[in-house]
């Protein structure tokens, strides 16, 4: 294990190398270019042996590695905003599919007005596509989550596309520093994928066909039923991992940090770096964190939130037409029936690049501890 | 924890600095950050970057509003912008300039230290380039002593690893800021 | 994929090769195509013509078609150089 001071964005394209993707179809965009960027250096030294495809947009790139998937190579894309956007019909395709792809997303705000900051609308808008999705809070979870991401995408009890989340300019353009595991040890953890349907001339399958009514309606009751059950089998491999390299993140679906409180912020993402400095100068308030953002941990956070006054939830993003951000949404069907379940409020913030601050997550905490389904917006500052 | 706000223009090499602070504080064996003011840069036009140098692993991710330290990379940028915004009441000014610090001083308005170095001459005399961001390094590491000059030099050397005369001549420039720092 | 199975396989993948040809679509036909074996000269025009890929050419019997899935286009009458395919009406 090397201990190393970096960019984030490098430390993510590091990590990347060391689970030896054999397919990179990319297409850069702010704030996620530097890992392209890196990979592409990586593959033109000869560092890496991987087939990087220059797409002309994004939408290529992911049709490109959902090929390059259904074949049986390990893939990998990184994206923001609207690339993110852009690739949309395709990432329907890949979780209908049910390929082992993973893919980074460097949240961005989403245009109009152009914005090239960060916020999470950008993922939240795909909160319903079927990916697997991870926010983590530094450049050490981001390396760590990759490397967990594919084990997670490739077990045949899961064989489902994943998107780890990393905030666009708060982790993506910060250097600090990360473990960058030995190659050896990721090998042993990540064994060459031996995809079980990939395409095969000489043993032939059909992917994405064509479906009637009740197949089609079959098939997306078997994939809503199945993608819940991934969320034990996500604890497993952060388990094995913390085993294997020393570190873990709560139990790998939530972190709770003195969440001994009455009262509580809940959040996801760089964010809870601040949170947890803030929990810090209180005696009153503590954290949960959502690691595994999809599927929502409903079990997780109720056990997390019993006999708490009040839980503040914090997002960069809205639900339009909810009254609120999408993660309170989430958590408010999580506790709907709940005994004697906390007041949940929920704090909007951070939207467009705008910073929350220490001071900002106190006023809130303050006006809002005796409040409850209030929708808040933090201070707008940047 | 210390928080360092690096004033530079598009193109100064203000992120750079910031960069490379991180790096040598991490040599010294302490937990470091460096990011750029999240901003749409242009040559030319005002920019800012920070460190933030800690004894343990640094959680806090929001901006910088009340720097330890000010690095003033451009004199020029005194009258553009407020460089002294949020620094703390004991904070300080490190600028390249040829003037006093009294003169700065007296610019500036406010009863902050200030320590200055001629930066730009130091750097067209051994670079042969006005790059002063890793020369005011050298001038930082001298005032403030949160870091050392041995790391600064040894991040200067990492950093610029792919061109190494490049990166002696910034060293030795480095070594010169700290040797004249006013 | 048309549903007969209770169990949908993951990710709608079709692991068993060749499934189409279960779904017989020769009963969409109209009109079936008859060739007169005398007046065929095994060109192979209509093998390459038929959008269905259903005609084989016989060295012995000239063009043979598989009415299992021949949908009744009319294609390769239409192309037969010595007319020696005609499309008759489908009696059902």
């Amino acid at each position: 294990m090397v201990k190393k001071i970096l960019e984030a964005s490098h430390a993510v394209a590091e990590a990347v190398k060391l689970c030896r993707p054999q397919v990179l179809g990319m297409y850069p965009i702010t704030p996620s270019t530097h890992i392209p960027e890196r990979l592409s250096e990586f593959v033109n030294n000869g560092e890496m042996d991987a087939k990087l495809i220059r797409v002309e947009a994004e939408f290529s790139a992911i049709s490109s590695i959902v090929g390059a998937s259904a074949a049986g190579s390990r893939v990998f894309t990184a994206t923001s905003s609207q690339g993110l956007a852009l690739m949309n019909e395709v990432l329907y395709a890949a979780s209908g599919m049910r390929l082992p792809i993973v893919m980074v997303v460097a949240n961005r705000a989403l245009s109009a007005p152009i914005n090239i900051w960060n916020d999470w609308q950008d993922a939240i808008s795909e909160r319903e596509n079927g990916w697997i999705q991870f926010f983590v809070e530094s450049s050490q979870e981001a390396v760590d989550t990759i490397i967990q991401a594919y084990k997670i995408a490739e077990d045949e009890r899961v064989y489902n596309p994943v998107i780890v989340n990393i905030d666009g300019f708060y982790l993506t353009h910060v250097y600090e520093p990360v473990d960058i595991p030995d190659q050896e040890q990721v090998d042993n953890f990540l064994p060459p994928l031996n995809y079980k349907y990939k395409l095969d001339p000489t043993n032939p399958k059909t992917h994405g066909p064509f479906a009637y009514p009740v197949p089609y309606a079959k098939l997306k009751k078997r994939n809503f039923e199945d993608f819940h059950s991934f969320t034990p089998i996500i604890k497993e491999v952060h388990d094995d991992f913390a085993k294997e390299f020393g570190r873990s993140y709560g139990d790998g679906v939530i972190e709770e940090y003195k969440n001994d409180r009455p009262y509580v912020i809940l959040t996801m993402g760089s964010l809870s770096g601040t949170v947890k400095e803030f929990v810090d100068s209180r005696d009153d308030v503590g954290l949960v964190r959502l690691r595994q953002y999809r599927p929502f941990p409903f079990e997780e956070v109720r056990n997390a939130l019993e006999g708490k006054e009040m839980v503040l939830v914090v997002e960069k993003d809205v639900a339009f037409g909810s009254r609120s951000g999408a993660v309170f949404l989430d958590l408010r069907n999580a506790l709907f029936d709940m005994k004697d379940k906390p007041r949940i409020n929920n704090g909007i913030g951070g939207v467009g690049g705008t910073d929350i601050t220490r001071e900002d997550l106190g006023k809130a905490i303050d006006e809002l501890k005796n409040k409850d389904g209030e929708i808040y917006w933090f201070e707008m500052r940047g | 924890m210390k928080e360092i706000r690096w004033h530079g223009r598009g193109g100064q090499g203000a992120v750079t600095a910031a960069e490379v602070l991180a790096i040598a504080a991490f040599k010294d064996g302490k937990f470091s950050q460096a990011f750029p003011h999240f901003g749409v840069e242009r040559r030319g036009a005002p920019v800012m970057a920070f460190t933030r140098i800690d004894d343990k692993f640094i959680r806090l991710r929001e901006h910088v509003y009340n720097p330890d330290y000010v690095v003033v990379l451009d004199p020029t940028l005194i009258s553009a912008v407020d460089v002294t915004q949020g620094l703390k009441q004991d904070g300080m000014i490190i600028i390249n300039t040829t003037k006093s610090a009294d003169e700065i001083k007296q610019e500036i308005g406010k009863d902050y230290t200030v320590r200055v170095v001629d930066a730009t001459n130091i750097a067209l005399e051994i670079i042969g380039k006005p790059f002063v961001n890793m020369p005011m390094l050298g001038a930082f590491a001298k005032a403030t002593g949160v870091v050392s000059i041995n790391s600064v030099q040894e991040a200067i050397r990492e950093k610029f690893r792919e061109n190494k005369s490049v990166a002696e001549k910034n060293v030795e420039a480095t070594l010169k800021t700290y040797e004249s720092l006013k | 994929m048309s549903g007969e199975t209770e169990d949908m396989p993951l990710g709608g993948i079709i692991i068993k090769p060749g499934s189409t040809t279960e779904n017989k679509t020769g009963g969409w036909r109209t009109f079936k195509p008859i060739v007169e074996p005398a007046k065929c000269v095994k060109c192979g025009i209509c093998e390459k013509f038929c959008p269905e890929g259903i005609i084989d050419i016989d060295p012995e019997k000239g063009a043979v078609m598989n009415y299992d899935y021949c949908k009744g286009c009319g294609i390769c009458a239409h192309e037969c150089p010595t007319k020696a395919i005609t499309m008759i009406l489908e009696k059902k």
